[in-house]
């Protein structure tokens, strides 16, 4: 069942004379974990901005084609509207926690829903609960990590229980162990609560086992679409996308005759086949 | 410029007593020693309001702080004594001066530490003001410590590219904050629209009726400290009327120079 | 070459560096590295006397640095901050870069020729006479850039040179890093992308809350495995690849793909010959 679904979909932001994203055209389904990713400029942050409806009732600009979430018209519908279903995390988690304590940051979102009170505490219990932050929840945004932080801003869009959600490079200012930390968390909301994840990320080595389907995009459109081990070939590459070392090692013993079999996205797949080939097959 | 000024006004999370307490009776005590500070013109009056706030500060656990918005304050009382002095006031007089402005610093600074933004905000919805316009006032107090920080990083990038700040005639030396103003405005932008993007996405103003997950409950200690508040008050208003109090005030003035 | 002796530095009453004590000479390439808030960028802001110490010393080319004024000092140890955006201000890329050559007293020639000089380097003449705030961000990141390598620093140092850029942006940044270095200027990059700087092979400099934890070249800190996760990294993809196998004879040492590539193919040739 299409949970998102574009059909040549085009938006141009207003002052500028190319579109940002060109005739993209996809279909994802309920529980599906897809990744975007893409070298700058190719339009993965438009593209993720349509998700929510910021593109086009925050970002103005001509919009061509069709895009619905959840069955609802995008193009005409309001952010907020879409706020119930969609969440949405953004890069920098300083500018998206408002208070001064985190439980009141988690407690924000079902309290513009205007829910009641009991209903709001439940919900703030549970996204606390589930992202591991309980013991910080009087914290202050800036006495936390950037990790902790990212977390708060999870679990605050959380609360307003999405059906799907759009993470725009979450891990951008974090540290490497607090990246693998957020993402797994990030996985686990996907097997936990089959919630649908649509992730913008750069480290696709750490992000790969999780994901069943990468989209690469470049200048608007999607030049390549697959699961993880289908995509990490020479072309991605050559668009300079940032493909797992461990792929791009496997693609280089390949140019050189030497076929290992599929194309690994993990450390331990390709330990695997390696070992396997040498041990005597 | 000091930026210690500023953290001797921003909230920290403690569990004291003052910390705990409503906010509305902590803005009672800063407003009865504002209404105090005005009413009042003696400089023992103000010494007894200063020297006052001090069990207060001492309760908090806020000393360093508190003496860091004292001697950011410093500065402009200093100007505010000059200024006196040097147009024909007495000694005493300055002092006096200077005296309620610190008064009035130290007073607005202990509250301002010890209540949360958040809890302010809380006040002004409970005062019927529409929410859209608490979220403002407290999302700009909840950014000062960020864009002070953020000033500051400023400073260094530009000094790191040979800006002497402090070298120059006064003309000069303002131009040379041009280099930190404008990446602090064009950055202050870049934020106001960031946030304006995750409040849409959290479903910001799509409501009327909000119920906030936190409500304000005065406890019997919160009305006992508003029930002092207001009897200090009563009680200074009674003194002043009625009641001398010594005036120490001995003369001495700037020999008159300029024949003011 | 810069000195940091028994540098103790607190703030706010919270004691933020202890006892760091290292050498850098004059032409090397170090990257220091640590977890967020480990006191990496506090460290840096002593090499150009943003910051003085609380207790030891700094010395850039054997002055203190106690003694000198930020100006006097950022003359030769170049500091390029993280975020260009909190420095741009002028309404040229031109003015731009030009302005720490200003600051310092140039005459308006040579910085003319400079300038333009830097513009060809980084690949940003085209834009000149554009206005900072119109360019994209991998753009903005290279003005910063220029801006302080325009007057030829002999110590230049990175703030986090690698945050929002992508693949190919990293790749032609690392290359004139290294080419920065070749030319002899000594090099210091902090950051924690692991991958970045495996492939610019430096000696590493690690800080953990603090205090230097280890203080070797960069293949034999990134394959230990306990000091990677002290400092909140993860070791290179293909370190953990090699350390995996290490069992079967292979050097949990070998960090870049092309060595990794190397070995592996040697291996595999005893195996089963190269089918062609």
């Amino acid at each position: 069942m299409a949970v998102i679904a574009a059909r040549n979909l085009t938006f141009t932001y207003a002052g500028s004379n190319r579109p940002a994203i060109e005739d993209l055209s996809v279909s994802i389904d309920k529980g599906e974990f897809v990744v975007v990713t893409g070298p700058s400029g190719c339009g993965k942050t438009t593209f993720a901005r349509c998700l929510n409806a910021l593109i086009p009732s925050f970002y103005r600009g001509e919009m061509s084609g069709g895009i619905s979430v959840l069955d609802i018209d995008v193009s005409g519908s309001t952010t907020s509207e879409l706020a119930r279903k969609v969440g949405f995390v953004f890069q920098n988690p300083e500018n998206q926690l408002f208070s001064l304590a985190i439980e009141r940051d988690v407690a924000f979102g079902p309290e513009n829903l205007g829910l009641p009170r009991e209903e709001t505490r439940r919900r703030v219990d549970w996204a606390l609960k589930i992202t591991g932050i309980e013991d910080i929840r009087q914290a202050a945004p800036y006495e936390l990590s950037g990790g902790q932080q990212q977390r708060a801003a999870i679990a605050a869009v959380l609360a307003m229980e999405p059906e799907v959600m759009v993470l725009d490079e979450p891990t951008s200012f974090l540290d490497p162990l607090s990246a693998v930390q957020i993402l797994e968390a990030i996985a686990g909301l996907r097997s936990k609560l089959g919630i649908t994840i649509i992730l913008i990320e750069h480290r696709l080595d750490v992000v790969s086992r999780y994901a069943n389907r990468i989209l690469i995009m470049d200048e608007g459109r999607i030049v390549l679409e697959g699961p993880p081990s289908k995509v990490f070939g020479e072309e991605a590459k050559l668009l300079g996308v940032g493909i797992p070392k461990v792929s791009m090692l496997f693609s280089l013993l390949s140019k050189d005759g030497f076929d290992l079999g599929e194309i690994p996205v993990t450390v331990e797949e390709a330990s695997r086949r390696i070992r396997r080939r040498l041990e005597g097959d | 410029m000091s930026l210690r000024l500023f953290e001797g006004f921003k909230f920290t999370y403690r569990t004291t007593f003052i910390h705990r307490m409503d906010p509305r009776p902590k803005f009672l005590i800063a407003m009865a020693i504002f209404a105090l500070s005005l009413i009042f013109m003696n400089i023992l009056v103000f010494l007894i309001l200063f020297i006052g706030q001090l069990p207060l500060v001492y309760l908090s656990r806020s000393l360093r702080r508190w003496l860091n918005s004292v001697r950011g304050g410093a500065v402009l009382s200093a100007l505010i004594f000059v200024m006196n002095f040097l147009t024909g006031s007495t000694l005493i007089f300055s002092l006096t001066m200077t005296m309620r402005f610190l008064v009035l610093v130290s007073a607005f600074s202990l509250f301002f530490m010890t209540t949360s933004p958040d809890d302010l905000g809380l006040v002004l919805e409970k005062a019927r003001l529409p929410y859209e316009l608490s979220f403002t006032f407290t999302t700009a107090v909840r950014l000062v410590p960020t864009m002070a920080l953020e000033a500051q990083t400023i400073v260094d990038a530009q000094r790191s590219r040979g800006l002497e700040l402090d070298r120059g005639n006064v003309l000069m030396r303002v131009k040379k904050y041009i280099p930190i103003l404008i990446p602090l405005i064009v950055s202050a932008i870049r934020r106001s629209m960031e946030l304006a993007e995750a409040l849409e996405s959290r479903a910001f103003g799509t409501v009327k009726n909000r119920q906030s997950l936190v409500t304000l409950k005065m406890k019997p200690s919160d009305y006992l400290v508003s029930l002092i508040a207001v009897a200090v008050l009563i009680v200074g208003i009674y003194i002043q009327l009625s009641i001398p109090i010594p005036n120490l005030d001995t003369g001495i003035k700037m020999p008159l120079l300029w024949g003011f | 070459m810069i000195e940091v002796r028994g540098l103790h530095f607190s703030y706010d009453g919270k004691e933020v560096l202890h006892n760091i004590n290292l050498k850098i000479s004059d032409g090397e390439f170090i990257a220091i590295m640590g977890e967020n808030g480990a006191g990496k960028t506090t460290l840096i802001k002593h090499f150009n006397g943003l910051l003085k110490p609380s207790r030891g010393d700094v010395f850039v080319d054997g002055a203190s640095t106690r003694n000198s004024s930020i100006a006097h000092l950022s003359r030769n140890v170049g500091l390029v901050f993280q975020n260009p955006d909190h420095q741009l201000f002028s309404e040229t890329v031109f003015e731009e870069i030009a302005f720490s050559m200003r600051n310092f007293g140039y005459p308006e020639e040579t910085i003319r020729k400079r300038v333009n000089f830097i513009l060809e380097t980084l690949d940003l003449s085209p834009y000149a006479e554009a206005s900072p705030f119109m360019l994209s961000g991998g753009e903005r990141k290279r003005v910063a850039l220029a801006s302080v390598l325009v007057f030829d620093p002999k110590h230049v140092i990175l703030d986090e040179p690698t945050i929002g850029q992508d693949y190919q942006q990293k790749d032609k940044l690392r290359n004139f890093i290294v080419q920065m270095n070749a030319q002899g200027r000594t090099v210091v990059i902090v950051t924690h992308d692991v991958e970045f700087v495996v492939d610019c092979k430096p000696r590493i400099i690690l800080l953990s809350r603090g205090s230097v934890i280890a203080d070797d070249p960069y293949d034999e800190i990134l394959s230990d495995n306990k000091l990677v996760e002290r400092a909140s990294l993860t070791a290179p993809q293909i370190g953990k690849l090699m350390w995996s196998l290490r069992d079967l004879d292979f050097d949990a040492r070998i960090l870049d793909i092309y060595s990794a590539k190397t070995v592996l193919e040697q291996r595999l040739e005893k195996i089963v010959p190269k089918t062609l």
